[in-house]
C-alpha cells in the first residue's frame, strides 16, 4: 500500500513535469520552425479545441454526434456575417457566436435529446447537413452560398493587441485551448462531471440515483456546442473567409475519430487524438494521393491494436487536499 | 429440516421486534388501487400497498408477479395508468425518477445497475448528487463554495462506503468488485442520497449464506436508525428473518398481507407462492 | 397530374437504389449492432467495377450475351466482387474489435470506408467517369403520356426482384428465420445451434452485393459516377435505414422508397436545392414521435 502509494507521488511529479515541459515546448516552438509548420499547429489547436468540445457530448456523456461541425459552422457564420455587415470587432462576437452555437443546439436538441444511440446519431447527421445545405442555399442572400463569406477582420484589442500572423494565431489558438481544458478539467472533477459519466455508464440509474439525465444530455451539447462556436470565430478569423464544405459531414467524422482515437472522456487522449488527425496528413504530404489510404488503414490498425484509444482516461484516487486523504487513511 | 426450525427462530424475533415497533405506525408509503398494463398483460391490478415509518416491510410473489413493476412505478421508471402513489402524504403523480429520490425514495435494481466504469467512491459520491447544488459556472471556475460542497460529498462517501464495509475497494472500479460487494455498493449509493424509504430490489439474490446474514444484520441497523425498507426478495429466510410486515402478490393482485407468521402459514400464500417456488428451485 | 406520376416514378427509382444499400445497412446492423459506414463506399466500388466491366468487357459480353445480357453479367459478377470485399472487411476491420464494444468498430469502419474510397480514387483516377451510351442504351417510352426510360423500367423490375427475393429468403425461408434470430438475440441463437459465423459471413456477402449492384444500376442509370458519391448514397441510404427502424428488413425497404419519393416531391414542390434539407426535417419528424422509426419495435427496457 505504501510503496503503492510512493509510485503514485512519483509518477504525479513526473506528469507535472511533463506538463510544464510540453508548456515550454509549446511557448518555444515558434522560434524554431517555419511558417508553413506555425499554421499546422494552429489547426491542430484548432481540431483540439473541436475535439475537446466533442469529447464533452461524445466521450464524457456518451452521446453519439456525427453532426458536431454543424456547431462550428453556426459560431463561424456568425462572426462572419455580424462581422462582414455590422462590423462588431471579433473579440466581441467571441462570446457571441459561443451563446449562438450554444442556443442553437439547445434549440434543436430540445426534441430529440430522447432519443437513443444511433436514432440520435442519424438526427445529429442530419441536424449538421441541415445546417450546411442551408448555409450553401445562400438564404436571404446573408451567407454568400458556395462562395461562403469573405473578408473577416482579425481579432483585435484597440490598436495594441492585434492577432494579425501566424505566430500570433498560434499563440491565441493554444492559449483558448489551454483555458478550455483548465475548465473542463474542473468540470470532470465536479459533480456535473459525474453526472455525465453516470449517464453515459447507466441511463436508467443515473436517472434513479437522482440525476435529472435530460438536463444533463442538454447542458453537454449546450457546452460542446458553445466551444464549437469558439472554434468556429477563430477559424473564421484565421481564414478570413468561411464557406460551408469546410463543415462538411467527413469533418464531423473526423472529429470523431479524434475523441475515440485519443479515448473517450481523456482530456490527453482527444490532443493525442487531434495531434494525429491533423498532423498525419501534413507527415505523409510526400506520399500524395496515397496519404489519404494510408490514413484510414492506420485507423483500422490502431482501433485492432489500441481500442480503447491511446490515451484513455485512467480512474484511480480522487486527487483532493492531501490532508483529507490522510484523515480518511488514518480512519479506514 | 434444520431450515425450518432456523425460521422459527427468526420469526419469533421478528414478533418480539414487531411489539417494540408497533407504535411507530405512520404510512410512509401508500399505493391506491395502483394499475399498470404492457400491452395486453395487466402486470399490476389494483394493488394497494402500506409502509410503515421505520419498519421493514417485504413484497413477495412468484416470479412475473409484478412486484417489480410496483417499484418501477413508485420510483418513476414507469408511468402507472390508473391508482396513485402517495409518499408521506403527497401524490407522486408525474414525478421522474430525480424527482423522486429527492423527494426521499432511493432504490437498488434486481440485476445490479452500478456506474461500471467508475471507482466504488464514485459511485457513491454520484449518490449525492440530488443533495448538492453547486451549478456548471462555480464547477468551470472551481470556486471556493464548489471546493468545499465537493469536499463534503467525498467525505460523506468515505464514511458510507465504511458503512457498507466496502472502504478498501474506494479506488477499485465497480466493475472489478465481486458481485456480494457490488450489491452493497448499491445499497451504498442509494444511502448517499439520505432516504427516509430505502426500496430494495432482490437484495439477497446471488448472495451466499454469510453475506445473507451479514445484509440481514446490516438492514437491521438501518432501521434502528430510523430508516423505511421495503424489499422484495426470495430468500424466505430473509424474508421471515427481518420483515415486520409481508405483502404477497399474485398476478398483479394482492392475495394476502400480514406479519410475517402468518403469512408463513397462509395456506393460499402457500399454494401461490411457497410451494410453486420450491418446485423451480429444486 | 402527369408530371407528379413521373416525378413519383423517378422518386421510386432513386428510392429503390437507397433501398437496396439500405438493407445492407440494416441487415449488418440488425445482426451485428454495428454501422458499416464503408458499405456507401462498397457500393462506390460496385458501380466503378461495374463500370469497368462494361467498358473493357463490352466487347466480349455483348458478342455473347447481348447488350442485356452484357449488362446482367456486369451486375453479376459486381455482385460477387463486393460479396467478397464485403466479407473481406469484416474479416480484417471488424473481427478482431468485436469483443471490445461498439464504438471502436465506428472508426475502424470509417478507416475502412476511407480506404475503399481513396482506393477507387488511386485506381481509377480522381475524375468521374462515365457508363458510355454504347454499353447503355438510352431509350424514351411514352407509356399514356407518362414519359420514362427503359432504364427507369428494368432499373425498378431488377430492384423489386431483388427485394422480394430477400424478403422471401428472410421472412420464409429457415435460413432467414436463423438471421432473424441472431437480429434479436445473438448468444440465444448462437445456443440453438445457429452457426453465427456463416450468418455474419452471408450478411456482410449479401448486403454488400446488393449495394454493389445497385451501384452498377446507378451507373446505368445516371451515367456519370464519382470516386466520393459512396459518402452521399450512403448517408442517403442510412437515413432511409434509421427511418424504417434500424434492423429493420421490410423497413430499410419502405424507408429507402419513401426517402426516394420525398425527394423527388422535395424538389418539385419546395426546391432542388432545399430538397436534402427536407428530407432530414421530416427523418427528424419522424423520430421526435416515433423514435425507432416507421417500422422499428418500440424498445421497452427491461429494468
Amino acid at each position: 500500500m505504501k510503496s503503492n502509494k510512493n509510485i503514485n507521488q512519483k509518477n504525479s511529479i513526473f506528469k507535472n513535469w511533463l506538463v510544464i515541459l510540453v508548456a515550454i515546448l509549446f511557448i518555444a516552438l515558434p522560434f524554431i520552425i517555419n511558417a508553413y509548420w506555425i499554421d499546422v499547429l494552429f489547426f491542430f489547436g484548432i481540431y483540439a479545441l473541436l475535439g475537446l468540445s466533442l469529447n464533452i457530448v461524445l466521450g464524457e456523456v456518451g452521446l453519439f454526434d456525427l453532426g458536431h461541425m454543424g456547431f462550428m459552422a453556426i459560431g463561424a457564420y456568425t462572426t462572419a456575417i455580424l462581422n462582414t455587415s455590422f462590423g462588431i470587432p471579433i473579440i466581441i462576437l467571441l462570446p457571441i457566436s459561443a451563446i449562438a452555437a450554444g442556443a442553437f443546439a439547445w434549440l434543436v436538441c430540445s426534441p430529440i435529446i430522447h432519443l437513443k444511440g444511433d436514432y440520435l446519431c442519424i438526427v445529429t447527421i442530419g441536424m449538421g447537413e441541415i445546417v450546411r445545405l442551408t448555409l450553401n442555399n445562400n438564404p436571404f442572400g446573408i451567407t454568400g452560398g458556395s462562395n461562403g463569406v469573405f473578408g473577416i477582420d482579425f481579432p483585435s484589442l484597440g490598436s495594441i493587441f492585434v492577432v494579425d500572423n501566424s505566430t500570433k494565431f498560434y499563440y491565441y489558438i493554444w492559449l483558448i485551448v489551454g483555458l478550455t481544458i483548465v475548465g473542463l478539467v474542473n468540470l470532470q472533477r465536479s459533480r456535473i462531471g459525474r453526472a455525465w459519466n453516470c449517464i453515459r455508464e447507466d441511463e436508467v440509474a443515473a436517472e434513479s440515483t437522482g440525476i435529472d439525465v435530460r438536463s444533463y444530455k442538454l447542458l453537454a451539447f449546450l457546452l460542446g456546442a458553445g466551444l464549437a462556436g469558439v472554434a468556429g470565430n477563430i477559424y473564421a478569423t484565421k481564414l478570413m473567409i468561411v464557406s460551408p464544405e469546410s463543415f462538411s459531414f467527413m469533418e464531423s467524422c473526423m472529429l470523431f475519430c479524434i475523441v475515440l482515437i485519443g479515448g473517450m472522456g481523456s482530456i490527453p487522449g482527444v490532443l493525442i487524438g487531434a495531434a494525429a488527425i491533423s498532423l498525419f496528413p501534413e507527415v505523409f504530404r510526400t506520399f500524395a494521393q496515397y496519404r489519404m489510404l494510408i490514413f484510414g488503414v492506420a485507423m483500422v490498425i490502431m482501433m485492432i491494436f489500441r481500442p480503447g484509444g491511446i490515451w484513455p482516461r485512467k480512474r484511480g484516487a480522487l486527487k483532493f487536499e492531501s490532508l483529507l486523504i490522510k484523515a480518511g487513511e488514518e480512519n479506514g | 429440516m434444520a431450515k425450518d426450525n432456523n425460521n422459527i427462530a427468526t420469526m419469533i424475533r421478528s414478533k418480539q421486534e414487531n411489539k417494540e415497533t408497533d407504535k411507530t405506525n405512520k404510512v410512509v408509503l401508500e399505493t391506491d388501487k395502483l394499475t399498470k398494463k404492457f400491452g395486453g398483460l395487466i402486470a399490476v391490478n389494483n394493488f394497494d400497498l402500506k409502509v410503515s415509518q421505520g419498519q421493514i416491510s417485504s413484497l413477495i410473489g412468484p416470479n412475473g408477479a409484478g412486484k417489480t413493476t410496483v417499484f418501477n412505478v413508485v420510483t418513476g421508471i414507469y408511468k402507472a395508468d390508473s391508482g396513485k402513489v402517495l409518499f408521506q402524504g403527497e401524490d407522486l403523480a408525474g414525478k421522474k425518477p430525480h424527482q423522486i429520490i429527492k423527494k426521499g425514495i432511493a432504490r437498488t435494481f434486481q440485476n445490479i445497475r452500478l456506474f461500471s466504469n467508475m471507482t466504488c467512491l464514485e459511485n457513491v459520491m454520484a449518490g449525492q448528487h440530488c443533495r448538492s447544488r453547486e451549478g456548471t459556472w462555480s464547477s468551470i471556475l472551481q470556486t471556493p463554495g464548489q471546493r468545499k460542497e465537493e469536499l463534503e460529498i467525498k467525505k460523506n462517501a468515505e464514511d458510507r462506503l465504511k458503512q457498507v464495509g466496502l472502504w478498501r475497494w474506494r479506488d477499485e472500479l465497480a466493475k472489478n468488485i465481486a458481485y456480494g460487494n457490488q450489491r452493497m455498493l448499491e445499497i451504498g449509493r442509494a444511502l448517499a442520497s439520505n432516504p427516509d424509504l430505502l426500496i430494495l430490489d432482490e437484495p439477497s439474490s446471488g448472495l451466499n449464506d454469510k453475506e445473507s446474514e451479514d445484509l440481514i444484520v446490516f438492514l437491521k441497523s438501518l432501521v434502528k436508525e430510523n430508516l423505511t425498507i421495503l424489499l422484495i426478495e426470495h430468500d424466505m429466510n430473509v424474508v421471515m428473518g427481518i420483515s415486520h410486515w409481508v405483502t404477497v402478490m399474485d398476478e398483479g393482485k394482492k392475495i394476502a398481507e400480514g406479519l410475517p407468521e402468518d403469512i408463513y402459514t397462509n395456506p393460499q400464500v402457500i399454494e401461490a407462492y411457497l410451494g410453486k417456488d420450491e418446485e423451480e428451485e429444486e | 397530374m402527369k408530371i407528379v406520376l413521373e416525378q413519383l416514378l423517378n422518386g421510386l427509382t432513386i428510392g429503390s437504389f437507397y433501398a437496396l444499400i439500405a438493407l445492407g445497412y440494416s441487415m449488418v446492423y440488425g445482426v451485428m449492432k454495428l454501422i458499416n459506414f464503408a458499405h456507401g463506399d462498397l457500393f462506390a466500388l460496385g458501380s466503378y467495377l461495374g463500370y469497368t466491366l462494361l467498358v473493357f468487357g463490352s466487347s466480349y459480353a455483348t458478342v455473347t450475351f447481348g447488350i442485356w445480357g452484357g449488362m446482367i453479367a456486369a451486375m453479376l459478377i459486381a455482385a460477387i466482387g463486393i460479396g467478397i470485399a464485403g466479407t473481406l472487411i469484416e474479416r480484417i476491420a471488424y473481427r478482431p474489435i468485436y469483443s471490445v464494444g461498439r464504438l471502436p468498430a465506428v472508426v475502424s469502419a470509417l478507416g475502412a470506408s476511407i480506404v475503399i474510397q481513396n482506393g477507387i480514387m488511386v485506381i481509377w483516377g480522381p475524375r468521374p467517369q462515365a457508363y458510355s451510351s454504347q454499353v447503355v442504351p438510352s431509350v424514351m417510352l411514352n407509356i399514356g403520356g407518362i414519359k420514362i426510360t427503359l432504364m427507369q423500367i428494368v432499373v425498378l423490375i431488377i430492384s423489386f426482384i431483388l427485394m422480394g427475393l430477400l424478403f422471401y429468403i428472410v421472412q420464409k425461408t429457415t435460413f432467414g428465420a436463423a438471421i432473424r434470430a441472431c437480429a434479436l438475440d445473438r448468444s440465444t441463437a448462437a445456443l440453438m445451434g445457429i452457426n453465427i459465423e456463416t450468418i455474419i459471413f452471408f450478411i456482410f456477402a449479401l448486403g454488400p452485393a446488393l449495394g454493389g449492384m445497385a451501384g452498377v444500376m446507378v451507373g446505368m442509370y445516371y451515367r456519370k459516377i464519382s470516386f466520393v458519391m459512396g459518402w452521399n448514397y450512403g448517408l442517403k441510404a442510412f437515413t432511409a435505414t434509421i427511418l424504417g427502424g434500424i434492423g429493420n428488413i421490410p423497413g430499410a425497404m419502405i424507408g429507402g422508397l419513401l426517402l426516394g419519393v420525398l425527394e423527388m416531391l422535395g424538389s418539385v414542390y419546395i426546391s432542388t436545392a432545399y430538397k436534402d434539407v427536407f428530407v432530414f426535417l421530416v427523418l427528424i419528424l419522424v423520430l421526435i414521435f416515433r423514435p425507432t422509426g416507421l417500422l422499428g419495435e418500440k424498445i421497452a427496457e427491461k429494468v
